[in-house]
Order: structure tokens, then sequence, then C-alpha cells
């Protein structure tokens, strides 16, 4: 009689369910957010999210047979489903179907499969692909719709589907596309906040941060707040970089003169932040690993986003500010080793005990 | 209430305690036979001391402990050896080992133990020897020698003794079920522990909350005793020692050390009753209890085994369902081994016996990529970084698993069981230490190797350098006798003629010593020959009374022939290698130069220095030559005493040389010329010079500069013997002689020109 032969140990949590389980949670925490994008943007984001999702679904099953991999061991993972939805929301609503298929190559093939697959990538393969994007195409990247008081305003569906595939621009229907909140911020070097804030329909029609961008960022919060309540990953990294950016933009808010760069609401509701924030610093491949290091880590870029958007060219700043500190993290890896049992201090910083 | 402590990370796994824990304990059949490795503990394995054949009774010791952290085996019931040999034994690597195998006589029959009443007057040293003869090991799973624990070092002073009931693997009961059943005995070993120990001020029982019927029976048989029982929440892995340290006392064992080091001793409970019953009955450890649980099973409980008890009796006895069974595992679903098959035995600490359901344990699926999410280091207790262990562990990279601390893992599994990638951690961690402890031991040997060999060669150069320097002494002495003999010439005496043949003959010595040694030796040969021949004709002729004499004259000749040859080779040992005597002028400067250069190598204030001594030396010498010939009334008095006060002027001037000299080494020997040694170096070169031109002329040459030599000494000896004649010295004949003696000695070499 032979019984199975295994290393301890022989059980296995049942709670935290399996990586598969994890990339599904994730998934479906992007909900509150993707339905505040598809309420002020229309069904633009849905329509990026599909493609996406086939085209790194295609890719990654590519990637893997060249690989000769297992390919639906592998697509189980929802790995590249949480990455085609991550890029899917981060681009203009009915961007082109070329834009979408260029960024998921590199997200998947160049970022990802090319390092080793998942959990080998030093590069958040999103924000990789985004920034790709951001450069190569400036013009398309930045056609992002004005957000419509109300549904009927949205834009039609076949319209939007005639720019995706077609490629006739819906900006040149006029009234479809405006600038961002970060945009209008950014461009304004005559008016006091206040002024602006009456003046320019993107805020007066809004609270804080902008006609629909601030519903869309505490869709994403609340989404954060979900998968933290499941404990799929730690406060450490996102709060501290609300934290950071924050405490930055409160130091640098004037009050509101004509060259205020936004108060710490503005900042927190705006563009990317709370997407960055419980979606893209809290991936854990590319994130540092211990607490301390992802304090660091998540704090250094909420400082980066704020300086990034203030004193740098681009509106908005979380991919540059990711991909920045992506590199950074074996770095603090490095430094943030934790105090070992039986040991007076860590071993930060040292190769070897002796 | 006294104060605990939390441990980080951690994890609740499901606890399945109560398939077991509601029955008594149990007694099973007796099996056939039982098999007793040798090594149920860390140490070294048990020497046997029964023989195949023997009939044992039940607790007679068959095997004795070998060495200090080691146990002896006792046999667990009485029957006879029926053979000493390997059997598969409940080990993670699956190996068998040598076990002694008893068949059962079904008698169960004690040998005569020793009881003890009062125990309270027995020496520390004969408890500890009383624990280690009963072969009591640590009944927790690991199994270290409980006397080795209880003999810490002088330098630790225990102040704290804690027994372990926490328990914290899933599914094992044994400890909990015992604590509800026998708590006198614990506590009566605890304050024997105690006791052994010097009496610690503190005595902790410390049990997880999971086990309020435990505790309850505890804290009652501990009333009115020093032992205090600690309740704590119940969290996996808070039964390992490091972690029931931390929770208790809040200190933590500095990594790599043993708890002795914080004063404070830890066992399980059940080794601590174990030793009571060894000390108060006389009883060794023969038997346990073990938990026999899971769904495969028809009677989940635990029960009082036999050590060396076949687990294939014991499932049997349970009613196990073999096409159900997932996996046999010895030890808990967190840290137990999984074994292949059930033909081995009950040891010392196997606490526990799990054959769980195809449903309950299902086969772990395939490992998915890590993704460093991280909840393995929340779950780790000892606060390492799992994921980047794991990271490490798959790249050999030694150096980073080290600044990681791979060596602090507990193997808990803590983090395998969080793992939403089911990677077996813990086997990686335990893969990566076999591998770095095969390296660090592969590492040792050949250091030690090296540091051998360099040890080797440092001691040859060093008996290399020693030769050169004796050697070079040597050279020194015999400079300084050339040079007194110089200074002789200067003072006025005329060259002692010994001394030139004196040194001569030491050149020559060794080879004429060689041959004169040869000769003796063929020549003894010669003659053991000469008596060996005669003596068989001899024998031949049957010439009794010359046979007798003969025998006794080859006996001398070959004692002779013996002693030559061991001279010979004495001689050869000693002899200096190569032909000694042609080399001769050249050797003499090649001697010269080497003390020339070590003269240049010195400092100018050393040379300075060695300048003077030899001044001094000098003036000493001439002094007391000076004093003698006066006695004598010699006419070289005068010469003598010119010359002691010229050495006395040199000495004056070197000496104010010295005091201009810098004493620090940093000047530079070619930067301080000084006048002595220069004249010393120049002379030397010149000398030199002249060996060299000596040596690189041809024969001819040589012996035309001989003859002209020769020429000028003729000359020289006419003109004395010419001023002699006219003096009418009584020397003339004398002289007359020399100056024929040297005519002659020019023709021959004429002659030899010629031809």
């Amino acid at each position: 009689m032979a019984f199975l032969h295994a290393s301890s140990p022989h059980t296995h949590a049942r709670s935290t369910g399996s990586t598969s389980n994890v990339m599904r949670t994730v998934t479906l925490a992007c909900l509150p957010g993707i339905v505040a994008l598809t309420v002020f943007f229309g069904f633009g984001s849905l329509v990026n999210i599909t493609l996406c999702v086939i085209f790194c679904l295609g890719f990654e099953a590519a990637s893997m047979a060249l690989r000769k991999r297992e390919i639906k061991f592998y697509l189980n993972d929802f790995s590249a489903v949480v990455t085609a939805i991550l890029l899917g929301i981060a681009l203009p609503p009915f961007a082109p179907w070329w834009l979408m298929l260029t960024g998921c190559f590199f997200a998947i093939v160049v970022a990802k499969q090319l390092y080793g697959g998942l959990g080998f990538n030093p590069f958040n393969p999103a924000m990789v692909a985004y920034v790709v994007l951001l450069i190569s195409f400036p013009l398309e990247m930045t056609q992002w719709l004005s957000a419509s008081v109300s549904l009927t305003e949205l834009v039609p569906f076949s319209d939007g589907i005639q720019q995706v595939f077609l490629g006739s621009p819906l900006s040149q229907i006029d009234g479809y596309t405006a600038a961002t909140p970060l945009d209008v911020l950014k461009q304004n070097i005559s008016l006091p906040m206040d002024s602006l804030y009456q003046g320019n329909p993107t805020f007066s029609s809004a609270r804080y941060a902008g006609l629909g961008w601030e519903w869309v960022n505490i869709g994403f919060l609340a989404g954060g707040i979900f998968l933290l309540s499941k404990k799929i990953f730690t406060w450490h990294a996102p709060v501290a970089m609300l934290v950071s950016l924050t405490v930055l933009s409160g130091l640098f808010y004037d009050g509101g003169s004509s060259t205020s760069s936004g108060s710490p609401l503005f900042h927190l509701l705006s563009g990317g932040t709370m997407l960055g924030a419980f979606f893209i610093v809290t991936d854990p491949v590319t994130s540092a690993v211990s607490t301390k290091g992802r304090l660091i880590y998540g704090a250094a870029i909420g400082a980066l986003i704020f300086i990034i958007r203030t004193w740098g060219n681009y509106p908005d700043a979380v991919a540059f500010a990711v991909l920045l500190m992506n590199f950074a993290a074996p770095f603090i890896d490095y430094y943030t080793l934790p105090r070992t049992y039986g040991h007076k201090k860590a071993n930060s910083g040292r190769i070897n005990n002796s | 209430m006294r104060k605990i402590w939390d441990i980080p990370g951690g994890v609740h796994p499901a606890e399945n305690k109560s398939q077991s824990n509601q029955r008594p304990i149990a007694d099973i059949a007796l099996p056939k036979e039982i098999v007793l490795p040798l090594n149920q503990h860390i140490g070294a394995e048990a020497i046997p001391c029964v023989n195949v054949g023997d009939h044992v009774l039940k607790g007679q010791r068959i095997a004795e402990a070998q060495g200090f952290v080691s146990a002896p085996i006792h046999a667990s019931s009485s029957g006879e050896v029926i053979a000493i040999e390997d059997r598969a034994i409940p080990h993670p690597s699956g190996l068998s080992a040598t076990s002694i195998v008893i068949a059962l006589d079904g008698k169960d029959e004690w040998c005569e133990l020793q009881t003890c009443e009062d125990y309270s007057e027995i020496k520390k040293h004969d408890l500890i020897q009383l624990i280690r003869n009963a072969g009591i090991a640590g009944m927790g799973g690991a199994g270290f020698p409980t006397s080795v624990k209880l003999s810490p070092r002088a330098d630790h002073v225990i102040h704290t003794l804690i027994l372990n009931g926490t328990e914290c693997e899933p599914y094992i009961t044994s400890d909990d079920v015992f604590m509800r059943e026998s708590a006198e005995d614990i506590i009566a070993g605890a304050l024997l522990l105690a006791q052994v120990l010097g009496n610690p001020e503190t005595i902790l029982i410390g049990i997880e909350d999971n086990k309020p019927e435990a505790i309850a029976s505890m804290q009652k048989a501990a009333e009115g005793s020093r032992v205090e029982v600690v309740s704590f929440p119940t969290k996996y892995p808070s039964g390992g020692e490091k972690q029931l340290i931390q929770i208790l006392t809040g200190e933590e064992v500095p990594s790599g050390k043993i708890p002795a080091e914080l004063g404070i001793v830890l066992q399980n409970i059940a080794t601590a009753a174990a030793a009571y019953r060894a000390i108060r009955f006389g009883e060794p450890l023969i038997k346990r209890i073990t938990t026999v649980v899971g769904e495969s099973l028809d009677v989940q409980q635990n029960i009082n085994v036999l050590i060396g008890t076949p687990i294939a009796h014991v499932l049997a006895e349970h009613g196990f369902q073999v096409a159900q069974s997932a996996r046999l595992i010895i030890g808990g679903p967190m840290m137990g081994h999984a074994m292949e098959h059930s033909d081995i035995p009950v040891i010392k600490t196997t606490n526990c016996i799990l054959a769980p359901s195809h449903a309950e344990m299902p086969e772990q699926p395939q490992a998915q990529p890590c993704i460093r999410c991280g909840m393995c280091a929340e779950a780790c207790p000892a606060s390492l970084l799992p994921q980047q262990l794991f990271w490490f562990s798959q790249s050999e990279d030694v150096d980073k698993l080290h600044s990681h601390n791979l060596f602090d893992c507990i193997e808990c599994g803590a983090c395998s069981f969080v793992c939403p990638s089911n990677i077996p951690l813990v086997q990686y961690y335990r893969a990566s230490k076999g591998m770095i402890r095969q390296h660090d031991s592969e590492k040792l040997k050949s250091d030690r190797s090296r540091e051998r060999f360099e040890f080797r060669r440092e001691r040859l150069d060093k008996a290399e350098a020693e030769k050169e320097a004796k050697r070079a002494a040597r050279k020194k002495a015999a400079e300084a006798a050339k040079k007194k003999l110089a200074e002789k010439a200067a003072a006025g005496e005329e060259a002692p003629a010994p001394v030139a043949p004196k040194a001569k003959a030491k050149v020559i010595d060794p080879a004429t010593q060689l041959k004169k040694i040869e000769r003796a030796v063929s020549s003894a040969q010669s003659r053991v020959e000469r008596a060996t021949t005669q003596l068989n004709t001899a024998k031949e002729e049957n010439e009794a009374s010359r046979v007798e004499s003969l025998e006794a004259r080859l006996k001398q000749a070959e004692l002779n022939l013996s002693d030559a040859k061991t001279k010979l080779a004495q001689h050869d040992s000693t002899a200096p290698v190569g032909d000694p005597a042609p080399a001769g002028t050249p050797d003499a400067t090649s001697t010269a130069a080497s003390v020339i250069k070590e003269k240049i190598a010195m400092s100018p204030r050393d040379k300075q220095e060695k300048t003077i001594a030899t001044i001094k030396k000098r003036i000493a010498t001439a002094e007391q030559k000076y004093a003698e010939a006066k006695e004598s009334g010699s006419v070289t008095a005068d010469a003598l005493q010119n010359g002691i006060e010229k050495l006395k002027a040199k000495l004056t001037t070197a000496e104010s040389e010295l005091a201009t000299l810098p004493s620090s080494e940093t000047a530079t020997a070619q930067s301080q010329p000084d006048a002595t040694v220069s004249a010393a170096d120049a002379a030397i070169a010149k000398a030199q010079a002249k060996a060299a031109e000596l040596a690189s002329m041809s024969d001819e040459e040589k012996a035309k500069a001989q003859i002209e030599s020769l020429k000028s000494r003729l000359a020289k000896a006419k003109t004395r013997l010419e001023k002699a004649e006219a003096e009418n010295n009584e020397n003339v004949e004398a002289f007359r002689t020399g100056m024929e003696k040297l005519e002659q000695k020019l023709q021959e070499k004429l002659q030899e020109v010629n031809s």
C-alpha cells in the first residue's frame, strides 16, 4: 500500500482562496468605478474594456502557446483580464481599436511575458501600455469626452462605434470632447479658483473636482475599500499614497489664487488618483514587499503624482509615478527588511549576516 | 493574571480536535511484534546491548546511549529479540534504520523496577542520570534527549521553566486528553524538573484557550503549588518553542541560540510526566499517548500505545479503510510527514497518526505563479519574507537566502497554508536549507584541506629560511675570520700560515671523507664475502673447529660493514650536494657578495652601529695582543700600539658619524653613504672583481698569472737572500732553499704552459 507522498502542510486555507480568486475579486471591485464612468462618459469605457480583454487574452494565449505552456491553466489565473480592465478604464472612452491593440501588445507581450510571465514583471503592465500609448499617440490619448449632465446627452452608440472601428473622430462632432479638469487647471493662468469653478462648465456643475470625475474616483475608492475588507491587500501602500498626495497638495494650496495647484480634495478626486491608489499601487508583483517598504513605496508615488501634476508637462501623473517607483521597488526592499524573530535588528542593506 | 504577549503572524486552520478528544484514552491489543529503531531521538543512535535470541522483559534496557546527546532504548513488552536489522522508520526521508525487533510473548512481563518514594534528597546529577537512563526524549515531536536540556551550561542560570501544553496543531489532542487525565503526574513532573534545574523562580504551563477542560484539570492539580497555568488565545503556531517563549515572557530566543541563553528551559508536558514516572516508579519511556484520527478510520481517539507498535497494527485496530485514505501522516496536518506505507513503528515522538479521507485533505492543485501578494509574510511567525525566500530559493541565491534569514524559518507551514497560488513554500525552504548545509560542509572540507596545504608550504618555507639563515651565519663567520686575518696583517703581524690550509682542508674534507668511508665499506664488504666463502668451504669440508671461528669472524665483518654503511648514509645526508673543491673561489666571492648585500640592505644607522661594534672588537683583540707582545718583549709591540691608536681614532669618527645619522630608518641607505662601509664595500667589490676575473680567465691565462706572481715572489726572495747574505744572517740557508723551491715551481709551471 503506497500512500500519497506530499510535503507538509497538508491543509490549505480556504478563506484566502486562489490567485484566480484574488484576480476575480479585483475585477469585481472595479465595478463601481466602471459604472460611474459609463454614467458620465457613456459606454465608451465598456467598449474599451471588452476589446482590451479580448486582445489581452489573445496575446496571453499566443504567448503561452509560444512558450509551450498549458494555455488554459494560465488564462485561468485572470491576471490578463485584470490588466485588460485597468487599461480599458485608463484609455479615453471610444479609443480607436488599434490603439487598444497596441496597448494590449505592450502590456501582455512586452511588459509581462517577455519578462517571464505573471510574477516576473518588474513594471505594472497596464501602466507600461498606458505610458507607451501616451507618448506615441498623444492626440488620441487626450481625447476625453466631456462628461454629460444627463444620460440623454451621452454619445450615441453608432457614433462611438464609428470612432472605434472606422476612425471618424468624435472630436469633430461639437460638444463631445472637452479638456479634463486637470487640463483645465493646468492651462489656467489668469483666473482665481473661485471664478474658474464658476465659469468652467466642468467645474460649475460639480462640487470639488470636475463633473463626473469626482464620482468616478469615489467609485474606485469604494472598490478599494471592498478589497481592503476582503484582505486582498494591506492598507499600507494606498493609504501612504493618498496621505502623501493630500499633505503635499495641502502644503502647496494657497487658498485658490490663479496659480494655485488645486486643493487636496481636487487632487484626491481627479484623474486616476483612486484607480491608482487601490488598483495600480497595490499590484503586489511590482511593488515593495514588506509593510515598511510599501509605506515608502506608496508615499513616494503620492509625492511624484503631485510633483508631475503641478510642475510636469503631463496633466495626470499616476502612470509615470507608478513606473518610476516600480524601478525603485527592489531598492526599497533592500533597505526595508523586517526584523526577524531572534534578531536584534533587521538585515537591511546587508548582503550577508556575517 | 499573568501578562501574555502576542506573536506576529500566525494562522487559524480548522482545529479538527473534537473527533478525538471526546473519548477517554484507550488501550489497544498487544501487537505480535514491536520494532524499536535505535534512533528515535535527536543525536547519536543507541548501541544494542542484547543479541538476537535473547529473551527480554518489559522495561529492560536493550540499547545503550552513545555519547552525550543520545538516549537508551527499552523493550516495551516482554518477548524474544528476533532481529536487529534495518527497518523503515517514521522519518520524512522514508529511509530505514537499524531497529531491534521483538516478537512478543503476550505476557507483558515487567522487569524489576527501582521505585523511589522521596526523591527530594537525590542530587541533581543523579536525577539527570536516572532520567537519561530511562531513555526520555522530548515527546512533543522533536525528540531532543531530555537529560541534555536539563544540563544547561554553568553560566546559564535558569529562572523560568515552561511546560508546553499548547498543542496548536489541528487534529492532535494527545496532550489535551493527557492533561485532562494525568494532571497530577504533570505537576509532579514540573516540580521534579524544577528541582533538577535548581528551582527556577517561575514555573509555567502554557495551554491554548481552546482546551478548557485541560486548563481546568491542570489548574486544579496545580493548586497550592508554585506551578502557574497560563492560557492564551489559540493561534497556530503558538506551540513552537520560540513562539511559546515569546507569548509567555515577551522575550525572543536569539537566532541560532537555545532558550537556556535567556535562562529558560521548555519541556513538553508529557515529557515532564514521563520524567516523574521514571524517577518515582522507575518506569522507562516505553509508551506514549498518540492521537489516531482521520475520516478513513472507524474509530478516532487517543490511545496509550507501546513504543515500537507497528502503525499498520494501530490502524487495523481502528477500522482503517484503505480505499478512503488520501494519505498517511505522522504528526499533524501542518508539520507532519506523509509516509508512503504503514509498515513503520510508533516511536517516542509519534504524537499523532492522521489518516484523512480524500474529501478531508484533497490533493493540492498545481501551483500558480507567485504574485508576491504578501499573505505569507503576514502569516509568518518569525517575521520573514517568505515570498522573497521563495524567489531566492528558486535561484539558489545563497547570500540572499542568508541575508533574509532562511535559517530562522521554523518550517511551521503557515506561509504555504495561506498561499493563494498553492506554492509548497516550506518544501522549497527545506530543500534550500539542505543545499546550503551541503554547500557549507563541502566548503568546510575544502577550506580544511587548503589550510593543511598552506600550513605545509609555510612549514617547508620556514625550514628553508632557517637553513638559509644558518648558511648565511656560517658565511659571515668565515668572512669575519678572513677580516681578522687581514687586520692582523695590517697590524704588522705576519699572516699565520695555518689558517689557509685549515680552510682548504675544510673545503676538501667531505670529498675525502666520503672516499674514505666508501673505501671502508668496500673493504668491509670484501671481507664479508671472503669470510662467507671461507665459511662455506669450511662447512663443506666439515671442519667444525674452523667453522666456529669463521662464523665469529663473518659476524664481525658484517658488523663492520653495517657500521660503514650507516656512516656512508650519514655522510650522504649531511654532505653538501655538488662537488665542493673546484668551486672554491667563486663560492667565496658569492659569500662575500651576500654579506655585502646584507650590509647594504641594512639601514645606515644599523650599518654604522655594526661598524662601531666591529671596531671595538678589533680594539679589544689588538689591546690583548699588545699586552701579550709587551710581556714577551716582542718587537711588534710598538706596531700594535700604533694600530690600536689608529683604530681608536677610527672608532671616534665612526661614533660621531653615528650621532649625525637620523635615528629613523626612513633615511635611505644610499643617501647617507658611510665612509667605512663604502670603503669596505669597495674592497669587497675589488676582491669580487678579482675573483671574477680569475674565474673568467682561461687555464692558460691563469697559469700565466701564476707564473707572473711566482716570478715576482722569486725576485723578492732573491733580494731577501742577497740582503741576508750581505748581513750574514743565520737564516741564509733557509732563504736559499725557499728560493730554490720557488725556482723549481716556476720551471714546472713554465713547462705546463708550454706543453
